[in-house]
């Protein structure tokens, strides 16, 4: 199965529009998912499973939304910034992340903005457009 | 679960599908109150009853290890009021379930007829909420609604614990 960025994205939008009970035209490619559109924990497992179903693929969380298990870890988080490592390690874990804006201040509490509409777009696109 | 808010399950398809009772009565105290000379099922005790069913399905899928808390309400969509007297058939479905996690579908009727739509979203809150930690005992699943399940599910009333 392919499909093109468009179709990827309007099937991204349909999900966090039922998921979130946003409107179409706030869920834009920028919109950050907790920030922009009010999304709580108990949401992104929600998304995780609305996007298994619309795409019919599966959906590892940690693989979508890693930054959760990095926040825990002593080695990778120092006085709310992700350290050296914290950063190496969260730039492999989200190949479908643009973090060059993170990077120049990786504050953990700016983790939230990381999660755009976009990135899931890129996420579902390496998924089932590069096999 | 400190009471129980369904009468009995019809049916019981594990890890799938769940089918309970609840016949509304007057001898309920608050439709004295809601409203008065006037008695409708408040909705959000729709909800309640659909938590119990679809809660129970998903907590039975694991054997009742998780501590299965509502996290989520999806949807609920009412079409018509509900008065004593009435019979309501609320059917439950599991469409996702995940290590932390479940969501359901489902719908009750009354004598055929839609009443409700409601789909929710359980969380298993020993693996959610990470660095917080809840008490050993399943305070969720307490022997209290073993019953319930005694003639759908052989053995079932074997796991919860007996407390409550």
């Amino acid at each position: 199965m392919t499909m093109s960025r468009d179709e990827i994205f309007q099937k991204v939008q349909e999900v966090l529009v039922d998921a979130l009970g946003a409107d179409d035209d706030e869920v834009t490619a920028d919109a950050t998912l907790m920030g922009d559109l009010g999304a709580e924990s108990i949401d992104f497992l929600d998304i995780v499973f609305r996007l298994e179903k619309a795409f019919e693929i599966k959906v590892p969380r940690e693989e979508l939304f890693p930054a959760e298990s990095l926040l825990n870890n002593p080695d990778l988080v120092n006085n709310g910034k992700l350290t050296e490592q914290g950063v190496a390690e969260l730039r492999a874990s989200v190949p479908h992340t643009d973090l060059t804006e993170f990077e120049k201040d990786p504050d953990i509490n700016k983790l939230a903005n990381l999660f755009t509409v976009n990135a899931i777009v890129n996420y579902i696109d390496g998924k089932i457009n590069a096999a | 679960m400190r009471w129980i808010w369904i009468d009995k399950f019809l049916e019981f398809e594990s890890g799938r599908r769940a089918v309970a009772l609840k016949n509304v009565s007057l001898a309920e105290d608050h439709l004295h109150d809601h409203f008065p000379g006037f008695p409708i099922m408040p909705e959000c005790l729709m909800i309640e009853a659909m938590a119990q069913t679809a809660g129970i399905l998903v907590g039975q899928a694991n054997d009742f290890r998780e501590k299965v808390v509502l996290a989520k309400i999806g949807k609920a969509v009412f079409f018509d009021f509900v008065r004593p007297g009435d019979s309501l058939r609320i059917e439950a479905q599991i469409s996702s379930i995940a290590p932390e996690a479940a969501g359901t579908t489902g719908h009750i009727l009354r004598d055929g007829q839609r009443i409700a739509e409601v789909d929710l979203m359980f969380s298993h809150v020993d693996r959610n909420l990470a660095g917080k930690t809840f008490p050993e005992e399943n305070f969720v699943f307490t022997g209290l609604f073993a019953s319930l399940l005694r003639d759908v599910v052989l053995d079932a009333t074997a796991s919860p614990a007996e407390s409550g």
